[in-house]
């Protein structure tokens, strides 16, 4: 682990959470209307409102409200939703994990899929293979999650029932222990081989509705990397060597190619974290994204603030491992950083 | 798409850039689908066979009817004419993504050429501002300022545009650092040009060319975004027709009144491709130009 390197990173993070915190902060008391008011509803009494603006410090100073409001932060304390009635940190510790798994298991599927499209994509280039893959890059950038669930669900779920169509488990599968709140890994522990076949099965659909856009992305970025580095000379050199083209595509062309294309991984799993909220709402998934769209629709102030600051933790420290990730495999980038 | 297409006259530039754009197959359809589109928003009162079921009712004796011959792509619940109703959706979205684009590129390429030019503590302020945009996943931001907000048609455009400007600020902001040392500004420098001199007259005509391809990308992805807003309940209301609330309204009855969301659904995706294939064309252009 190079220091030098991650802790200018980390910092910068922590500076942009602390900014975000306290942008949605602001927007969160600046809006017009009584934050008290629309939490309790038309048919609460005017003390119940007086007792709940006391209780948040709404009638203090913005700057005095964002102080109680980190000071409860530092004690690990988020507030209270008033649409589950719970603290928001319980919340989210009990959908954050679902969301988690449904990104991991499209980040593997966005791995697998895009970087052999792409490669094929050039290997092949201006051929059947290259114009395919292209297409179908294309239509993945262009196509919002949502559009691709609801196609998915329509085709795999309803003409040809191959796939459940929504939730994450049979109603008659039993819910496996909590330990990590991912059911791929918890019914794995509990020995429930058949509860871990029908948690998979539940996440095929709505995960390759996510990785999609990240398939197009990856695919389309791959595909140009190796065509550029097809043409440097170290790879005509190893073809005149009369090496065969597919030792020359996966030892030459594939690993410089790949560098770049991390990168982007990093901005399409953080774009994955957003996009779930579309993929949650078609198929069902009882996920933080499900649960960000309800508490945003019933004005819960405490718990979109909460909900809106873990996944911006969740996509800055994604972006985090993704810079450390590359500067290993790549050392350039971590000289020059030290150069300058 | 590399293969040289046959150098239609002359060397200039221009000529040249045309020619790499109409050289790709994909460009002209790009070209194509977005002049359809385009024509059918702005002449839909004309062009649509049902205009007056843009409101609450249509025909109550033709509700839920498949697509046929009267009515090419079915109707809805209401017995409204699907097609009418895509049109009248795409003549929202694109209203909505000119108005975004233009408050949201001026604002970014503003803060991207201060911050690039005048660099210290000027770009080390502008660009953590920035950062704090991009630490979230667009869409979560759009949707929590919606939260706050009445979802309305000019609400959905002002949290757009607060997520959408951040990235022009950092695509000229790259642009203008390294235009920043090249000789001419330089130059402008030495006979004492103003800031402002140099700013929009010397760097600004070097960053149109990656302006405009991002804003043409760009109007697909605004109307990509809108509609998500739409779908997850936080856009326009009804009975406005709106190509992401109606494919979430029609997904409840799925799959019997499949027809309900997969048209609204692909017309969706029509339009950002359409708009994707110009941008892409337009990239190449520009660098044949160069």
């Amino acid at each position: 682990m190079n220091w030098k390197f991650t802790l200018p990173r980390i910092g910068a993070a922590l500076i942009a959470l602390i900014g975000i915190s306290m942008l949605i902060f602001a927007i969160a008391r600046v809006m017009p209307g009584d934050p008290a008011r629309i939490a309790l509803g038309p048919n609460a009494t005017e003390e119940q409102v007086a007792t709940l603006r006391a209780e948040r410090h709404l009638d203090a100073a913005l700057p005095v409200q964002y102080w109680e409001f980190v000071k409860a932060l530092s004690r690990g304390d988020l507030g209270r939703s008033l649409y589950t009635n719970r603290p928001v940190t319980t919340d989210i510790a009990q959908f954050l994990p679902a969301t988690l798994e449904l990104v991991l298991v499209s980040v593997i599927i966005m791995v697998v899929v895009g970087l052999p499209l792409g490669a094929l994509s050039a290997h092949f280039r201006g051929r059947f293979p290259d114009h395919l893959g292209r297409l179908i890059a294309l239509l993945g950038i262009c196509t919002p999650a949502f559009v691709w669930g609801v196609i998915l669900q329509l085709v795999f779920g309803y003409f040809y029932p191959i796939f459940p169509i929504e939730g994450r488990l049979l109603e008659s599968t039993p819910v496996p222990p909590t330990v990590t709140g991912f059911y791929l890994i918890d019914t794995l522990l509990s020995g429930n081989l058949s509860a871990f076949g029908d948690a998979l099965h539940h996440l095929i659909l709505p995960a390759t509705a996510l990785a999609l856009a990240g398939i197009g992305q990856t695919a389309r970025l791959t595909r140009s990397n190796m065509i550029e580095v097809y043409a440097k000379p170290y790879v005509e050199m190893a073809s005149a060597y009369g090496f065969r083209p597919w030792r020359i595509a996966t030892r030459y062309a594939f690993r410089p190619a790949f560098i770049p294309t991390l990168t982007i991984l990093g901005l399409e799993c953080a774009a994955m974290l957003g996009n779930a909220f579309l993929v949650e709402k078609v198929f069902g998934w009882p996920g933080i994204s499900r649960y960000g769209v309800e508490v945003i629709i019933r004005k819960d102030l405490d718990a979109i603030v909460g909900t809106v600051l873990i996944i911006a933790a969740a996509f800055l420290i994604m972006n985090i491992l993704v810079d450390v990730l590359v500067s290993i495999i790549n050392p350039r980038i971590r000289l020059s950083q030290r150069k300058s | 798409m590399a293969a040289p297409s046959a150098p239609a006259g002359g060397n200039k530039p221009r000529s040249k850039a045309l020619a790499a754009f109409f050289g790709n197959p994909l460009s002209v359809l790009g070209l194509a689908i977005v002049t359809v589109i385009v024509l059918l928003s702005v002449f839909a009162d004309w062009l649509t066979p049902y205009p007056e079921h843009v409101g609450p009712i249509g025909d109550f004796a033709a509700m839920n009817m498949p697509p046929d011959e009267t009515y090419r792509l079915g109707t809805d619940t209401m017995g409204r004419d699907l097609f009418t109703r895509i049109v009248y959706g795409y003549q929202l979205s694109l209203i909505m993504a000119v108005v975004v684009l233009s408050i949201a590129t001026p604002v970014g390429v503003v803060v991207g050429l201060v911050a690039g030019y005048k660099g210290g503590w000027i770009d080390y302020a502008l660009m953590r501002i920035t950062d704090i945009f991009l630490a979230v996943p667009p869409l979560v931001l759009a949707m929590a300022i919606m939260g706050f907000l009445q979802p309305t048609l000019m609400n959905g455009m002002l949290a757009i545009t607060a997520m959408w400007w951040p990235w022009y600020a950092r695509l000229i902001y790259n642009v203008t650092r390294a235009e920043a040392q090249e000789g001419y500004v330089l130059a402008a420098e030495t006979v004492g040009a103003s800031t402002a001199h140099i700013l929009f007259r010397e760097i600004l005509p070097n960053c149109w060319p990656s302006i405009l391809t991002k804003m043409t990308l760009d109007i697909g992805f605004v109307i990509l975004m809108a509609s998500s807003l739409s779908f997850l309940g936080l856009g326009v209301q009804p009975p406005t027709p709106d190509l992401g609330s109606m494919v979430a309204e029609g997904a409840k009855y799925m799959p019997d009144a499949w027809w309900l969301s997969v048209w609204p659904a692909i017309a969706i995706l029509i339009v950002v491709l359409g708009f994707n294939l110009v941008g892409d064309g337009l990239r190449e252009a520009f660098e044949a130009e160069s």
